[in-house]
């Protein structure tokens, strides 16, 4: 990262005590490994979620159920669980460290992705699935009454409907995913937290580690907020007056929403 | 069948650390909402202020991050001070900060920004009459809130408390990556001493989903009880 700063900015970095080129350094490639870890779950998360959104409302309750023990188990444990069983478990079912498996799982970054796709599609799963069992009635009849066939009434008019409703809680869900991938530098991801954490125990600072780590996560927050409310009105025109009177209540005042529902 | 190889009852334990750390934050987090929630009614400009500031830093941080910098920064903040109490007083003392004293303040502080915006809604969707038929009836202020604003702000604030006490009980098991010996934490090293990390985490996993499970329960109870009148008031 040094090579993109100018030169007076390196040079008085370098007499600083802690905050030196080096450890802006470190929390740099934490910077480039949360983002990764986040947005690749996020990408195989929404893309998971889609078809299990969809069985979730299945009427045949042997696609329905599983998915509904599915989202009740991952949403009911702490995702810290979830991480140490990819993580540790793994490791210690027979033979894997013979299998062709074991140089994936022996680097802790895809078994902590598998942890965090696998928690978020639960969570994303049951937000879609709330937004397709809320689209109003009369759309589907409508929609019935031109005559689509179920694939088409899904992708015309249920999906594009429901989508929208469903962005402002899963604008919430990406935040909280970002959130909770602190917990990856347990199982020694170097990621923001891991870097803060290094900083720590290197110079015994950690008021100045953790506050520094704390507003990187509060930059990327308020980045992704920006982003999340503009998809929100783009998708959602007739929204935009009243976005634009209530903007300043909205992005500090409920600037992150509720947490998500338990199990 | 389930071989917990003598981890039993120190897991037992842990359990118990997890459930007395999320009821006393959940105190704490209920006492900081309220009190986030009147700043923010108040019409004081500068304690609305203050009150934003708090959620939105609080929301904008993950909890983990959060702890640590409570809990290692707490530290060194005590050690400083005592250092120069020393200096100008010539007095010795040295604190330690108990990790479960700073594990209660420190998810209590984080939940109760979260509290604040749910017991704002709330208080806003007690009806004005109702407050105002309870004073004429002659009732002092802290009564009008015991017996009429309390009750009918619940009955508003139980959906969102309960999501937050279902987010609190998940993210005690952060502490012991802090230090402190709950559930999680015995379950690790019980994990490392024994060689079976499945039993362990998967045991306590079923016990996070047994908690979760019967306080979802309870809710439900609750919602039962403050939404009394209301029709289909257990399915909402």
């Amino acid at each position: 990262m040094t090579d993109l700063l100018p030169v007076e900015v390196t040079v008085w970095l370098m007499n600083r005590d802690i905050f030196t080129p080096a450890t802006l350094e470190v929390y740099w490639v934490g910077v480039k490994a949360t983002l990764k870890l986040v947005s690749l779950s996020l990408l195989f998360g929404f893309i998971i979620s889609l078809p299990l959104s969809f069985a979730r409302a299945s009427s045949n309750s042997f696609i329905r159920v599983p998915v509904k023990i599915y989202t009740y188990i991952f949403r009911g444990t702490p995702l810290i669980i979830q991480l140490y069983l990819m993580y540790y478990g793994v490791v210690f079912i027979d033979d894997v460290k013979d299998s062709w498996m074991w140089p994936l799982v022996k680097d802790p970054f895809l078994p902590a992705l598998v942890a965090f796709t696998l928690n978020t599609v639960a969570y994303t799963t049951e937000i879609f699935h709330g937004a397709i069992a809320n689209t109003p009635r009369g759309e589907v009849e409508a929609a019935r009454a031109y005559g689509m066939n179920t694939f088409l009434l899904y992708r015309r008019i249920i999906f594009p409907s429901a989508f929208r409703r469903a962005l402002p809680s899963y604008g919430n869900e990406v935040i909280l995913t970002l959130h909770a991938s602190a917990i990856a530098s347990t199982v020694t991801i170097m990621d923001i937290t891991g870097a803060a954490q290094f900083v720590y125990s290197r110079f015994y600072a950690p008021f100045s580690a953790f506050t520094f780590a704390a507003v990187l996560y509060l930059v990327i927050t308020l980045v992704l907020l920006y982003i999340i409310r503009k998809l929100e009105s783009r998708f959602n025109p007739q929204l935009r007056e009243v976005r634009k009177s209530r903007r300043k209540m909205m992005f500090f005042g409920n600037a992150i929403q509720e947490k998500r529902p338990g199990a | 069948m389930l071989n917990l190889h003598g981890y039993g009852m120190r897991l037992f334990e842990g359990a118990l650390v997890t459930i007395e750390l999320a009821v006393l934050s959940l105190v704490i987090a209920v006492l900081f909402g309220l009190m986030t929630a009147s700043a923010k009614l108040s019409g004081n400009r500068m304690l609305h202020l203050l009150a934003t500031l708090y959620t939105t830093l609080i929301r904008g941080v993950p909890d983990l991050v959060l702890m640590m910098l409570f809990f290692f920064g707490g530290q060194t903040l005590v050690n400083s001070l005592s250092d120069a109490v020393y200096a100008r007083f010539g007095v010795d003392f040295f604190i330690n900060i108990n990790p479960f004293v700073a594990g209660v303040l420190t998810i209590g502080l984080i939940f109760g920004a979260y509290m604040g915006e749910t017991f704002r809604g709330a208080i806003q969707s007690v009806e004005k009459g109702q407050v105002e038929a309870a004073a004429a009836c002659g009732m002092s202020r802290s009564l009008i809130f015991r017996r009429v604003k309390f009750p009918l702000m619940m009955s508003h604030a139980l959906p969102g408390l309960s999501n937050n006490w279902q987010v609190l009980l998940k993210t005690t098991a952060l502490v012991s990556i802090i230090g402190l010996s709950d559930m999680v934490r015995v379950a690790t090293q019980a994990s490392k001493a024994t060689f079976e990390p499945f039993t362990f985490m998967l045991f306590v996993g079923a016990v996070y989903l047994i908690l979760t499970s019967f306080s979802e329960w309870i809710f439900k109870r609750l919602r039962l009880k403050y939404h009394a009148g209301y029709v289909g008031a257990a399915n909402d």
